[in-house]
């Protein structure tokens, strides 16, 4: 078994993780950052990212890229694709097993893993996903050339990828589950301007079906529990995201009933020693810039620990 | 037009038919550079050395050349990018298509080769 000691480990390599580790290294401290994926997280998923300050228009790729190589120029170590076999951090010295042959030790932990987007969980999600079910309109919107899609969800991404995707599609409905959106105003008055778009409200999918590819839904309507179904040639999903904070369940870092991480004002959690930054913790707002942001301060409580 | 990997690039029909006939076990992944697809190729090119007797490759989805994979009957209802072909002594043997984590990639490769 491998072993390795550094003044700090941080889980998670996205926008939060890499600026902890940038703020830690450039302060002397030795840092190991782990991923479960590449690096990135889920900034690698936005296609364009343009409302990050001093930086123009660039890909979600690129920055997490920039970043990362800013980590690793000031001393950070990065480990991809990682498996977290076993953690110990209700202890001075923090212990991280990975991939059942490393042993990490560190005085200091911050978990920044970010999050993931949420599956609807309904029948045919999983069997389907790929083959007309998608979470990227980016991605997968050019498949739907003049086909009939739903969008599912009612934020700002639910919104403005529905607008996005009448670039593709020749008939957009969204599908969601309350009577009103929680979308800023104008992209709810960009969606209900295109000719293209209609909506169902107060429905839930209760279930995909198809054999090859989606070929319809079946939706209920919550309000009067009456159920229908669709054709449909396609289905983008965006509910929001989930944090990933399962591997956390027996180490005694206490969540809230979302599943997220509970912190103070500095980012430590209930646990000395353990902190949290970005998606995956009790926040309002989740933006790359609130993630560098979360980043920053528990880099800086970080090494004000380490060096105490 | 070849992708920004580490992997090994497959150009052409041609190159396609050539990976195939001189490699037992193949896996392809056929994408873009889109936020599906870059972390499929991360594990592609992690898993190689663990992996010798795989070939790990790519191919653009775009090239006018991969229709070699994007017509397979194996991919017909693909809608989501990347396409994972797997092959054995040149015949498809599992097909994928979105993005995969490491854990499903490994249960493929260790189930098929």
């Amino acid at each position: 078994m491998k072993k390795k000691t550094y003044d700090a480990i941080i889980i998670g390599a996205g926008a939060a993780g890499l600026t902890a580790g940038i703020y830690l290294s450039r302060g002397k401290a030795s840092v190991l950052i782990l991923d479960t994926a590449i690096p990135g997280g889920q900034m690698i998923l936005t296609h364009q990212v343009a409302n990050y300050p001093g930086v123009p228009s660039t890909s979600g790729y690129a920055l997490s890229q920039t970043m990362k190589e800013q980590a690793v120029s000031f001393g950070c170590e990065v480990e991809s694709n990682v498996s977290i076999s076993n953690m110990i951090l209700d202890a001075d010295h923090k212990q991280i097993e990975v991939n059942n042959d490393s042993v990490y030790t560190s005085k200091v932990v911050i978990i920044a893993s970010g999050g993931r987007s949420r599956m609807l969980q309904v029948a045919g999600e999983n069997e389907l996903k790929g083959r007309g079910i998608s979470y990227c309109a980016t991605c997968d919107g050019d498949f739907f050339q003049d086909k009939e899609i739903a969008v599912v969800g009612g934020g700002n991404s639910a919104l403005e990828e529905a607008v996005s995707l009448t670039r593709y599609a020749c008939k957009v409905t969204i599908i969601h589950e309350f009577d009103h959106f929680q979308a800023f105003d104008h992209a709810v008055e960009a969606a209900k301007a295109n000719d293209k778009i209609n909506f169902i409200m107060d429905t839930h999918i209760t279930s995909f079906k198809g054999k090859d590819s989606l070929e319809s839904i079946e939706y209920k309507n919550l309000k009067t529990g009456e159920t229908q179904s669709m054709a449909l040639d396609g289905c983008f999903v965006f509910i929001g995201y989930q944090p990933n904070t399962e591997f956390l369940k027996r180490t005694g870092v206490e969540l809230n009933s979302r599943d997220e991480i509970m912190t103070d004002e500095d980012l430590q959690t209930n646990i000395p020693g353990v902190l949290a930054a970005g998606d995956c913790r009790m926040k309002k707002v989740r933006q790359i810039t609130t993630a560098v942001a979360d980043g920053t301060i528990s880099g800086m409580k970080a090494l004000e620990i380490i060096h105490r | 037009m070849i992708l920004s990997t580490n992997l090994k690039h497959i150009a052409s029909r041609d190159e396609h038919a050539k990976t195939l006939a001189e490699n037992e076990n193949v896996m392809v992944c056929c994408g873009r550079m889109g936020p599906m697809c870059i972390p499929v190729y991360g594990v592609m090119e992690q898993l190689q050395s663990q992996y010798p007797h795989v070939a790990f490759t790519d191919m653009a989805f775009d090239h006018p050349e991969a229709d070699v994979i994007r017509n397979l009957p194996e991919a017909r209802g693909f809608m989501g990018l990347p396409f994972v072909i797997y092959y054995k002594n040149g015949k498809v043997v599992e097909a994928k298509s979105s993005i995969q984590s490491k854990e499903q990639i490994i249960e493929v490769l260790d189930r098929v080769f």
